[in-house]
C-alpha cells in the first residue's frame, strides 16, 4: 500500500485526546501548586521572620522534598498520570524526574548506575536553563544596563 | 517464505503472568500468577524476567512429563537488551540454545524455526519460551518507570508474563500446519506510542501473502488473532485489508493484546498489551485449549513485531515493523 493512502487509514482511526479536559486538569493543579507555594512563602517570612527571597528558596526546598519523598513512596507516578503538566511543569516536576531515575537505576551500581543516570531526564533541563539564563542576562545587560 | 508442516505437534504448553495480567479476563486461564508486587522475591526487575521465563520452563516440562536432558534445542527471545533474559535462563537450562529477536513477534519466530527443526527430524523435543516485563521495557524503552510520564490512548503496555511450549513429532492434540516469514517493511512511522499503526502493514502483508501462497481464504480459518496491535492497530488492519486486497476479516477477527486486558476496567493498558509475550499468553492460555477440544478448527496466528529501536528513532529513522505467522490446526 502506498505511504499516503496508509496514513488516511492511521489518521482515520485515530482517537481524539482529551485535550481541554487535559489542559483544565493541568491548569487547576499547577495554579493549585501556585498557591501552595506562595502559602508556604508567607508561612517562612511570618513565622521564621525571613526576608522574601529567602523564603522562595525555603519553599522551592519544600515542594522539592515532599515531590521527591512521594516519588520515591511510590505514589507520585500516579499523580503525575492523573494531573500531567500541572505536576510536571513546577520545580516537583524536576524533583520528580531525577529522584524517579535515581531509583530506577540504584540498582546498577551508585557510580555506574545512580551517578551516571540521575540527571538523564533533568539534564537537559539544566543545560538549556543555564544556556538560555545567560543569553537572557546578555540580552538584559544591553537594554537595562544590568539593572 | 511460505512453509506446510505434516508432524509439527504442541506438546504442551505453559504461562506465568504478573499482577495485571492476573487481573485481566483471561485471568483463570494461566498456570501460574504473581499477584504481590512486579519483583517476585527478586532483586532487580532483570531478574524478575528471568523468573517469569524459567518458571514457565519448569511448569511446561513437568506438565508433558519431559527431562530437561529430553529437550534437544532451547529457542527464546525477550525485549531487554542482548535478550538477556533469555540467556541466563539458556544458562540455568543448560541446554543448547538459539537466542532470537523478532520484538514482539518473536514468539512466531521461535515458533517457525522448531517446527523447521522437527519437520527436518533433525530434534524431536524443541522448546520454544518468550518473557516480557513491563517495567523492563519501561526503563528500556522509554522514561524509568516511577516517572509515570502520561501517554496518549493509543499506546500500548508491555505485558509481564512467561511463555513456553514444547514442540515434538510425536502425534498430539494441537498441530502447526503452515507458516509465513515476514518481511520488515516501512510506512514512515515513527511514533512509538502507537505501535498499532506501526505493525498493522505488516500484519496485513503476512496474511495476504499467507492466504495466496496457499490459495485459501479467510473462511479456511476459524480464528484470525493478531499478536498486539491494540485497539486502534486492530482497526487500521481491517480497513488496510479491505482496501488493499480486497480481504473482509469479518468476526473472524481478534487482537491478543485487545483480549489480554479488560479495556474498560484496566485503564493504565490503554490501547491494548503489547510484548513479546502477549501473544504468546493469548495463544496459550485461551486458543490452544479451545483448539484442543475442537472449538476451533484452524486459526492463523500472527504475531507483530516493531522493530523500536529508541536511538534510531532519535536518529530520525522509521520505525521498521515485522509479522510472521503460524497455523494452528486441531488434530481429530
Amino acid at each position: 500500500m502506498e505511504k499516503k493512502l496508509y496514513d488516511k487509514l492511521v489518521v482515520n482511526h485515530k482517537p481524539k485526546e482529551k485535550r481541554g479536559q487535559n489542559a483544565f486538569i493541568a491548569f487547576v493543579v499547577g495554579g493549585l501548586m501556585g498557591v501552595i507555594g506562595q502559602l508556604l512563602v508567607e508561612f517562612y517570612s511570618y513565622y521564621l521572620g525571613l526576608s522574601s527571597s529567602d523564603a522562595s528558596v525555603f519553599m522551592i526546598i519544600t515542594l522539592i522534598f515532599f515531590a521527591s519523598l512521594f516519588t520515591a513512596l511510590g505514589f507520585f507516578d500516579k499523580w503525575v498520570k492523573f494531573a500531567r503538566c500541572g505536576l510536571i511543569i513546577p520545580i516537583t516536576g524536576f524533583a520528580h524526574s531525577m529522584t524517579s531515575a535515581a531509583i530506577e537505576y540504584k540498582r546498577e551500581g551508585f557510580v555506574t548506575g545512580l551517578g551516571a543516570n540521575m540527571f538523564k531526564l533533568a539534564g537537559t533541563v539544566i543545560l538549556y536553563g543555564v544556556v538560555s539564563a545567560y543569553i537572557f542576562g546578555f540580552i538584559r545587560l544591553i537594554i537595562m544596563g544590568g539593572a | 517464505m511460505t512453509t506446510k508442516y505434516k508432524d509439527v505437534y504442541i506438546k504442551n504448553v505453559a504461562t506465568v503472568v504478573g499482577p495485571y495480567e492476573a487481573k485481566g479476563p483471561l485471568a483463570k486461564r494461566f498456570d501460574k500468577y504473581y499477584k504481590k508486587d512486579m519483583y517476585f522475591g527478586c532483586d532487580t526487575l532483570e531478574r524478575a524476567e528471568i523468573k517469569l521465563m524459567s518458571d514457565s520452563i519448569k511448569l511446561v516440562l513437568k506438565k508433558s512429563e519431559v527431562e530437561k536432558s529430553d529437550i534437544d534445542l532451547f529457542i527464546a527471545g525477550d525485549l531487554q537488551n542482548q535478550i538477556a533474559a533469555s540467556c541466563y535462563t539458556a544458562y540455568e537450562l543448560g541446554r543448547p540454545f538459539l537466542g532470537i529477536f523478532s520484538a514482539c513477534a518473536t514468539n512466531t519466530e521461535g515458533l517457525i524455526i522448531a517446527s523447521n527443526f522437527i519437520e527436518s527430524k533433525t530434534c524431536d523435543n524443541v522448546l520454544v519460551s518468550v518473557s516480557s516485563h513491563n517495567m523492563v521495557a519501561e526503563k528500556q524503552f522509554r522514561n524509568p518507570t516511577e516517572y509515570g510520564a502520561p501517554k496518549p490512548s493509543t499506546a500500548t503496555f508491555t505485558a509481564t508474563g512467561g511463555a513456553s511450549c514444547i514442540l515434538t513429532s510425536q502425534k498430539g492434540k494441537v498441530r502447526i500446519e503452515s507458516s509465513t516469514i515476514g518481511t520488515p517493511v516501512d510506512y514512515s512511522k515513527n511514533d512509538p506510542l502507537h505501535m498499532g499503526s506501526v505493525m498493522a502493514g505488516a500484519a496485513a502483508e503476512v496474511i495476504n501473502k499467507h492466504l495466496t501462497d496457499l490459495d485459501r481464504t479467510i473462511d479456511d480459518y476459524d480464528l484470525i488473532l493478531s499478536g498486539d496491535l491494540g485497539n486502534y492497530g486492530k482497526e487500521i488492519l481491517r480497513d488496510y485489508l479491505k482496501q488493499e486486497y480486497n480481504i473482509d476479516l469479518k468476526n473472524k477477527y481478534n487482537d491478543c493484546g485487545v483480549m489480554l486486558y479488560d479495556l474498560k476496567t484496566q485503564k493504565d493498558v490503554q490501547a491494548g498489551g503489547s510484548g513479546p509475550v502477549c501473544s504468546a499468553l493469548v495463544v496459550y492460555s485461551d486458543i490452544i485449549k479451545k483448539l484442543e477440544n475442537h472449538e476451533l478448527k484452524r486459526v492463523l496466528y500472527v504475531a507483530t513485531g516493531a522493530l523500536f529501536n529508541p536511538t534510531m528513532v532519535f536518529e530520525k529513522e522509521n520505525i521498521l515493523s515485522i509479522a510472521h505467522a503460524i497455523s494452528l490446526e486441531s488434530v481429530l
